[in-house]
């Protein structure tokens, strides 16, 4: 498969359990924990998908997200996104900026492989 | 000797005279011209209707009956003009501040404008006032009489008497009338009257000086002579009783103050209080000249007419005796003045008196409509009063002709002062004592006038009178401590001073003990302290003439009330019309109308007609135009005040709303972000130990990698507790339903304690702790554990932040008296001042998530714990590192 996953995410266990399972499934994984330099991090990594934290130091994955579809280089990246905070409003935002797929954190292990095969075609 | 037709016709021409002098003095008046009215010298004339017949003919009548017994008539009101700044200038200026029209008014006025008591006090005056005036009737006839020839040297009566009396009180009714009741002043002054009174006062007392001068140079050989007629006289050896002196002189001053005819023109017709200074020596000296040769004449007349001569009239038989008509003649005008005088006068009082108190009342009380007054009012009063002018005469002449003229006049004089007298107490009180009620004058009064009818008054119709002899020998029903002039079997005392003695007495005593028992009403209280007070309320009255009124005042008001526009407009069109230039116009009486209406749409009737009297000639503002004012406010204020409170209110319930809102709006938000802070800190270890465990739950991991992930699942439960224990920590804090252990202990040990646990952690983090020991040797007395549990906090946090090569951490403490400080103080670069402010607020977490290992909720836990210690936590900025202060109140 050889996909390349770019995962934006700053506590160090989830990153660590991602990146995981998703090396196990065969995916070529890159990690970034500062929500000011994700967008330079995507840009070197051009990666097939994104999986983007909400809450990150620096700045927010909203915003990072607004930024990548504004710029034609990104804008047609798949964007996984994670949050902790599983309100209603939270998801909506994210629909409107256009990420492709919202989860809430906790999720399972099993979910997040078949969100990511299904945004990125890869069966 | 002069003929009687001549007599008859001098009389008429003198009264014309009267009339004339009576019109001018109105005219000058009505004019504005009166300015000599004013003057001291007619006011102490018209005094001098204390002189009446009785004491123009009487008082040489007293001195051959009694020696010089008589002065003291004269020495009373001689006491109270003298002493006139106690009593007189008190009285005048009530008289003033309450527009007091009689000596009724007076006394209903101070006790809360009872009815009841201006009854009494009326009804009083007129039954002591009417046999005086039958007396002066009786001196005109007698006199009369002596001119015509019918009466002779045993004092025999004329043929018709009666008849003659009853033209002269129609005559005297008719100018009474007259001048009056001409018109309806507000402060009841008759100017035509006291003009004509004033001239009968120069006649009287140049008669009786005539006839003195006569007496003694030309009659008797000079005053040497003189005084050895009167030494061999029977009047050098009528003794003086000191009991009848005393009495005498208290009476005749009590009756100066309390007779109607005199209030009336010492309080009620003075124009100017300074009059009085001038009066009170003018008018002792007046009464000195008319008594100065009452003892020569005595004395001549007793030796020079035949025995069982009327001495009554030895003022009159002793010139006619010596053939000088002229003399005679210019001594009958002098008596004549001095009767007319006093029945004008008297008259004029007690109509006033029985129209305000008796007529008016039951003639209000029998309309319907009460109170409801209209125009045709004035008219009324006026015809009221001149009905009770007639009644008052007729009432004169009725007793005139029932007792038949018998009595001696000096002996009438004395029972009509004693009956008046009784008001003193009541008057006397009234001015001085706020304590004085109504209940206690009514009594008073009663029960005086009761005991003076008893014992002096119905006696003094002799034995063949009301009271019969037996009554007066045995007592009533055989009562032998009832006898009406010997009370309680005490015989021997002269029947007036016995009589003046217990009815003052019993007056008194009932007034003082019925005032202390009885409760004054508020008007009563309030009428007291105007009362009693009168000179703190009032203004020395001044006299008012129109010249004095003040247009530039009157508009400076009305500017304030209506507006400057319109009261410049109001004041032009009034200038205008009265075909003057400028703003400032006359104050003409219908000016003066048109401006109160103007001013009373804007502040209320009262309030405007008292504003206006009080500018125009600083006419004083009566109680009940000041309670009619205060009423007015009182609705206007009422008014005011219950908008304010209503628009106050709906300000404060505004002001409620809209912070209940902000608080719901900070709520709102402040709960939104809370639970979705508390959602991510709750999820995100979750996620950990989710993802986790169903990587182990998978297998097929090395034993490193499962160990590694072990230890990763239990230290996110561990931080999952400890986010709970926190959270509930603080909600337990936050809502207050913390116990504190109080106890006492040593600061040095808690500190202990502290480092113990801070100092170093699980991540292997360490912090270098330096502290000054011995300054911590502090006993507390506090919760030693919660007080731990923020130390702990602060030292975690320094050991935790700190980004020092070499952490170290400064704990100082210092004592100054009413806290203990203790400061935290690391080396590290601090916290920036921007977040300085957000670092006790929950979840404010400033630097990454690894390092801090809590859920942010330190600080705030850590304030609220201060909180409820009584002390406080701070950021101490400006330390170097990042220092915080911990105070402890001792």
């Amino acid at each position: 498969m050889d996909k390349q996953i770019l995962l934006i995410e700053d506590e160090p266990n989830i990153i660590e359990a991602i990146s995981f399972i998703l090396k196990r499934d065969g995916w070529q994984v890159s990690t970034h924990a500062n929500g000011e330099t994700a967008l330079d991090a995507v840009r070197r990594v051009a990666p097939d998908v994104l999986v983007l934290d909400v809450m990150l130091p620096g700045r927010s994955g909203y915003e990072i997200l607004q930024d990548l579809r504004a710029d034609p280089e990104t804008a047609s990246i798949p964007v996984l996104m994670l949050t902790a905070r599983g309100q209603k409003k939270d998801r909506e935002t994210a629909d409107r900026l256009g990420a492709t797929r919202f989860m809430t954190k906790p999720f399972s292990n099993a979910e997040v492989l078949s969100a990511l095969r299904e945004i990125t075609g890869a069966g | 000797m002069v003929g009687f037709n001549l007599l008859v016709v001098v009389a008429l021409a003198y009264v014309v005279l009267l009339f004339l002098v009576a019109f001018w003095g109105d005219k000058q008046a009505r004019l504005g011209k009166g300015g000599w009215l004013r003057s001291p010298v007619v006011y102490t004339l018209s005094l001098s209707i204390y002189c009446t017949a009785w004491t123009f003919y009487g008082a040489v009548g007293y001195a051959a009956r009694s020696g010089l017994e008589f002065v003291t008539i004269y020495l009373g009101p001689t006491l109270v003009m003298v002493g006139w700044w106690w009593i007189l200038r008190k009285l005048v200026r009530i008289g003033r501040a309450q527009r007091i029209t009689s000596i009724a008014d007076l006394i209903s006025s101070r006790y809360g404008k009872s009815t009841a008591l201006g009854v009494i006090v009326t009804l009083l005056a007129v039954i002591g006032t009417t046999p005086y005036i039958a007396l002066q009737l009786q001196s005109v006839v007698l006199s009369f009489d002596v001119f015509a020839g019918h009466a002779t040297v045993d004092g025999g009566q004329a043929a018709n008497p009666k008849a003659t009396a009853f033209w002269i009180a129609v005559g005297l009714a008719a100018f009474t009338v007259l001048f009056g009741t001409r018109n309806l002043d507000a402060n009841e002054r008759h100017h035509g009257v006291v003009t004509a009174i004033a001239l009968e006062a120069v006649v009287k007392l140049v008669a009786l000086l005539a006839v003195g001068v006569f007496v003694v140079w030309g009659v008797g050989g000079g005053p040497g002579e003189i005084a050895r007629t009167i030494e061999t006289s029977d009047i050098a050896v009528w003794d003086m009783q000191a009991g009848r002196w005393v009495t005498m002189i208290f009476l005749s001053a009590a009756a100066f103050l309390t007779l109607p005819r005199m209030f009336q023109v010492l309080v009620v017709e003075n124009v100017d209080e300074t009059q009085l200074a001038t009066a009170s020596w003018a008018f002792p000296l007046y009464m000195f000249a008319m008594s100065l040769f009452v003892i020569p004449i005595a004395a001549v007349g007793l030796s020079t007419l035949p025995a069982g001569s009327n001495p009554d009239l030895y003022v009159l038989t002793v010139p006619l005796h010596f053939e000088q008509g002229g003399l005679a003649m210019l001594t009958f005008l002098g008596g004549f003045s001095s009767a007319t005088s006093m029945v004008i006068v008297a008259s004029i009082a007690l109509s006033t008196m029985v129209s305000n108190h008796i007529v008016m009342p039951i003639w209000l009380s029998a309309r319907s409509g009460g109170a409801a007054m209209s125009g045709d009012v004035r008219r009324l009063v006026l015809i009221a009063r001149r009905f009770s002018i007639m009644a008052v005469l007729g009432l004169g002449w009725l007793y005139y002709s029932l007792s038949g003229g018998g009595a001696a006049l000096a002996s009438i004089g004395l029972i009509s002062f004693a009956g008046v007298a009784q008001v003193l107490p009541a008057m006397v009180g009234g001015l001085y004592w706020r304590g004085a009620t109504r209940v206690g004058a009514a009594m008073g009064l009663i029960l005086g006038f009761a005991i003076w009818a008893y014992a002096l008054f119905l006696p003094s119709f002799g034995e063949a009178g009301i009271i019969s002899s037996r009554v007066l020998a045995e007592g009533p029903f055989g009562i032998g401590w009832l006898r009406p002039q010997a009370f309680f079997g005490i015989t021997g005392i002269d029947p007036v001073v016995h009589a003046i003695f217990w009815s003052m007495t019993a007056n008194t005593l009932a007034f003082i003990i019925g005032s202390i028992l009885s409760f004054p009403r508020p008007v009563e209280r309030l009428q007291g302290a105007q009362f009693v007070n009168v000179f703190e309320h009032s203004a020395r009255t001044q006299g008012w003439t129109q010249g004095e009124v003040e247009s530039e005042d009157l508009l400076v008001m009305a500017q304030r009330i209506m507006g400057a526009r319109e009261a410049q407009e109001l004041f032009q069109e009034e200038t205008a019309r009265q075909g003057r230039e400028g703003y400032l116009p006359e104050t003409t009486p219908d000016f003066l109308r048109t401006l109160e209406r103007e001013l009373s749409g804007a502040v209320g009737a009262a309030t405007a007609h008292a504003m206006v009297s009080q500018i125009v000639g600083g006419a004083s503002v009566s109680v009940e135009d000041l309670m009619a004012v205060a009423d007015e406010t009182q609705q206007i204020l009422e008014y005011s005040n219950q908008l304010e409170a209503k628009s106050e209110e709906l300000t404060r319930t505004m002001r409620q709303l809209s912070e209940a809102n902000d608080k719901l709006t900070v709520l709102s938000i402040q709960k939104d972000a809370f639970l979705s802070q508390i959602s991510h800190e709750l999820r995100t270890p979750m996620t950990s130990i989710r993802a986790f465990s169903e990587i182990l739950k998978e297998g097929e991991l090395g034993e490193g990698k499962t160990r590694e992930y072990s230890g990763v699942i239990q230290e996110e439960a561990i931080r999952l507790t400890r986010l709970l224990d926190d959270l509930l920590d603080l909600s337990v804090l936050e809502a207050g339903q913390v116990t504190l252990n109080v106890e006492t202990g040593n600061l040095g040990n808690v500190i202990d304690r502290a480092v113990r646990a801070g100092a170093s952690g699980s991540d292997g983090r360490v912090i270098a702790i330096r502290r000054v020991k011995s300054r911590e040797d502090l006993t507390i007395e506090t919760d030693t554990g919660r007080l731990a549990q923020v130390f702990i906090n602060l030292i975690a946090n320094a050991r935790k932040y700190c980004d020092a090569a070499a952490p170290e951490l400064t704990i100082d403490v210092t004592d100054d008296g009413d806290a203990i400080e203790i400061d935290f103080i690391d080396n590290g670069g601090g916290i920036p001042p921007a977040s300085q402010s957000v670092i006790f607020e929950k979840f404010s977490r400033l630097s990454d998530q690894q390092k801090a290992g809590g859920a942010g909720l330190g600080l705030a836990i850590c304030r609220e714990i201060m909180d409820k210690l009584g002390g406080s936590i701070a950021y101490l900025p400006g330390q170097g590192g990042a220092a915080f202060r911990v105070t402890l109140p001792r």
